[in-house]
């Protein structure tokens, strides 16, 4: 009897589990190897070659000039330390802010306000990015709402910890709401039962139980503040972090700025190490 | 270790890509150019017939088809009268322009002195033949034949338009009203987180201006020429002027916004901008040339040394400097005419030419127009001991950093 080519077909994967596999996976995986890891490969080998000072045209020439550069030059290194800084900073301003709010939110909160607050917290997600910024521009400029209220701090270093704290808000309370919203009652109810006060109970018991969510939302803060150069340009005033460096070598040294974007690249891998035993990866 | 991987497939990749790369990269050799002899690139000799589109580079305002206001729209009539589509890729910065150019998918730019030079080093645009641009016999002279738009008396490109960079106060802030740059680099200004300056290699020169009207000992002769010395002088005005900077502009409704915000007393500007601020009518601002006078920018059309539509490209230079869309262009762009015979054209603003310093050549006499500063000076003197554009981009660095 004839059998149609498509049921010979199905037949044949049916029979070799490995072909299954193969013509299911090969796709996404040749995305992942070409597309995102080969552009990846591609940058780290450009930054091995240089440019012609005047015409900026590319010279396919093997060298190691432009990581010498970044290592000698204190540029590099004041721009480095100041970008490491401000990720840090907006990290910890993060957790310090979504810690009670999380908890509020999971624990506290009725149902009905829970829904409401969760909705509030994301609805800044809905808003594009450049609006944002340019509200806190607006807020932070000379005689604007901060300057009214409190005074402003001006365009600087701490604007720009302030509104990159802003716009990551929602990525390290969502990780810690869910955490503590799954912590289980019996938990809390057995450190009472042992006579712990409620300071004591948070540090021992919650805080241990959350801290892998608190690292996951941390990454999310840590690495997309590394790597911003627009909230900088807004409200950074004459700061410069790596992202604009980056940029603004871009169309003159190619090169120099695939060389000096394996700076984040580092600390960010560097961070993902040191978190790695913590088990806070199964959160992200 | 399970979540380790990712990171040794990079490490796999990165390693495989870097082999065959290696084995495929051959070098196709760029010489840098320590004297400055452009590239052999031919100049068209006569026209054909159009080939039906053109590529375009351009300054945001400079090509209008009724994207920004509808009745803005200088680009349908060229396209009906030459049967030439024009394609417009709009550029943000010089140095962008230059990276769009390097493609070799454009037929013409409207550089600024900043590019025009590199452009024409890296053999990226062709000398111009004027004689098939009719329009050029009326553009003024003292717009031909520059530094910046011609090597060794071949012109490069045609001329579109030019601006100053002027000295923006707000009347209400700073008193007595500043006559001087000294104003902005005063290292104890009183107007100490309200002072803004322009975000680029290039506003190096404003300082070596200053420097060369006050401090004639540093023998800075053009301030686009300068020894390792002259630039340091410049670098050191400039980071003691940063701790008074708001904020660096580079966008100009950033510019226009801060004055209006009260962020920005007084700063480096456009005619167009202060022109802006004064419509929004927020604050009272001024904008004067000071008596160090200032730099400025003369844009030029290039056409490219690869161009698919040469002769599409050719026509729209000429179109784009002819009197009356030279004027419409000037105007909507708040820019001083190169056409001589632009001003005739003008239909809203009788003051425009006045206003512009349009035919004023006394007025500009004082303002030195963007140049790409290369090893060989660019003030003639045919010295080649002068700091390059590379180095002028790693001093702002600095400066910034």
């Amino acid at each position: 009897m004839h059998r149609s080519p498509v049921r010979r077909l199905a037949g044949a994967l049916h029979r070799r589990p490995g072909l299954r596999l193969t013509a299911l996976l090969s796709a996404p995986m040749a995305w992942l190897v070409l597309a995102y890891l080969g552009s990846l490969g591609v940058l780290l080998l450009s930054a091995f070659w240089t440019t012609n000072d005047f015409t900026s045209q590319v010279e396919y020439v093997w060298n190691t000039d432009n990581f010498a550069n970044i290592l000698s030059d204190p540029v590099y290194r004041t721009v480095a330390l100041r970008t490491l800084g401000i990720a840090v900073g907006v990290t910890v301003v993060d957790g310090a802010l979504a810690l009670p709010m999380a908890f509020y939110m999971a624990r506290v909160a009725r149902p009905r306000s829970r829904r409401l607050l969760l909705v509030a917290v994301t609805a800044p997600l809905w808003a594009g990015y450049l609006v944002k910024a340019y509200a806190w521009w607006v807020m932070l400029s000379h005689g604007g709402v901060l300057d009214w209220a409190v005074g402003t701090p001006g365009f600087g270093v701490p604007a720009v910890v302030i509104t990159l704290s802003y716009l990551w808000l929602p990525y390290m309370v969502l990780p810690l709401y869910a955490a503590f919203a799954q912590l289980p009652d019996s938990v809390l109810d057995a450190s009472a039962d042992l006579g712990a006060r409620p300071w004591r109970t948070f540090r021992s018991v919650v805080l241990p139980l959350v801290k892998p969510a608190l690292i996951a939302g941390s990454i999310f803060t840590f690495s997309l503040s590394l790597g911003d150069y627009l909230t900088v340009q807004i409200v950074g005033g004459t700061t410069q972090m790596l992202g604009n460096v980056i940029a603004s070598d871009v169309t003159l040294n190619l090169p120099m700025a695939a060389a000096v974007s394996c700076v984040p690249v580092l600390l960010i891998v560097g961070y993902l190490l040191a978190v790695r035993r913590t088990g806070a990866w199964e959160n992200l | 270790m399970r979540t380790l991987r990712p990171l040794a497939a990079l490490a796999a990749t990165a390693a495989l890509l870097l082999t065959g790369a290696c084995s495929a990269s051959k070098s196709p050799g760029g010489q840098t150019p320590s004297g400055f002899t452009p590239p052999r690139v031919p100049m068209r000799q006569s026209l054909g017939a159009g080939e039906g589109s053109v590529d375009v580079v351009a300054w945001a305002g400079y090509v209008e088809y009724g994207q920004d206001s509808k009745t803005v729209d200088w680009v349908t009539p060229f396209t009906k009268a030459t049967g030439c589509k024009v394609n417009l890729k709009v550029a943000g910065t010089s140095d962008e322009m230059v990276a769009l150019m390097k493609t070799g998918q454009y037929d013409t730019v409207s550089a600024s002195g900043d590019a025009t030079l590199r452009l024409i080093a890296g053999g990226d645009v062709a000398p111009v033949n004027t004689k098939l641009v009719p329009n050029y016999a009326t553009v003024y002279p003292g717009l031909k034949n520059q530094p910046w738009n011609s090597v060794g008396g071949v012109p490069y490109g045609i001329p579109h338009g030019r601006g100053a960079n002027l000295l923006m106060y707000n009347t209400a802030k700073v008193t007595p009203a500043p006559t001087s740059w000294g104003a902005v680099f005063d290292p104890n200004s009183p107007y100490k987180g309200h002072l803004t300056a322009y975000d680029d290699p290039i506003y190096i020169a404003d300082a070596a201006l200053y420097l060369m009207k006050t401090k004639p000992s540093l023998g800075i002769r053009n301030p686009y020429a300068l020894t390792a010395d002259q630039l340091n002088a410049a670098v050191t005005l400039l980071k003691d002027q940063k701790p008074n900077v708001n904020a660096y502009w580079s966008d100009y409704t950033k510019e226009q916004a801060s004055f209006d915000s009260g962020d920005f007393w007084l700063g480096t500007t456009w005619e167009v901008i202060q022109q802006a601020v004064a419509a929004d009518g927020k604050v009272k601002t001024a904008a004067i040339l000071p008596s160090e006078g200032s730099t400025g920018w003369s844009d030029t059309w290039m056409v490219s040394a690869h161009a698919q539509h040469p002769n599409c490209a050719y026509e729209w230079m000429n179109y784009i400097v002819s009197p009356s869309v030279n004027a419409q262009v000037a105007e909507y762009f708040g820019e001083a005419p190169a056409n001589s015979q632009a001003c005739g054209y003008i239909k809203d603003n009788p003051n425009f030419c006045a206003d512009y310093h349009a035919n004023d050549e006394s007025w500009w006499r004082n303002v030195y127009y963007w140049n790409t500063p290369t090893r060989n000076c660019v003030d003639g003197s045919g010295r080649n001991d002068c700091t390059d554009y590379a180095q002028w981009v790693t001093a702002w660095n600095e400066i910034k950093s």
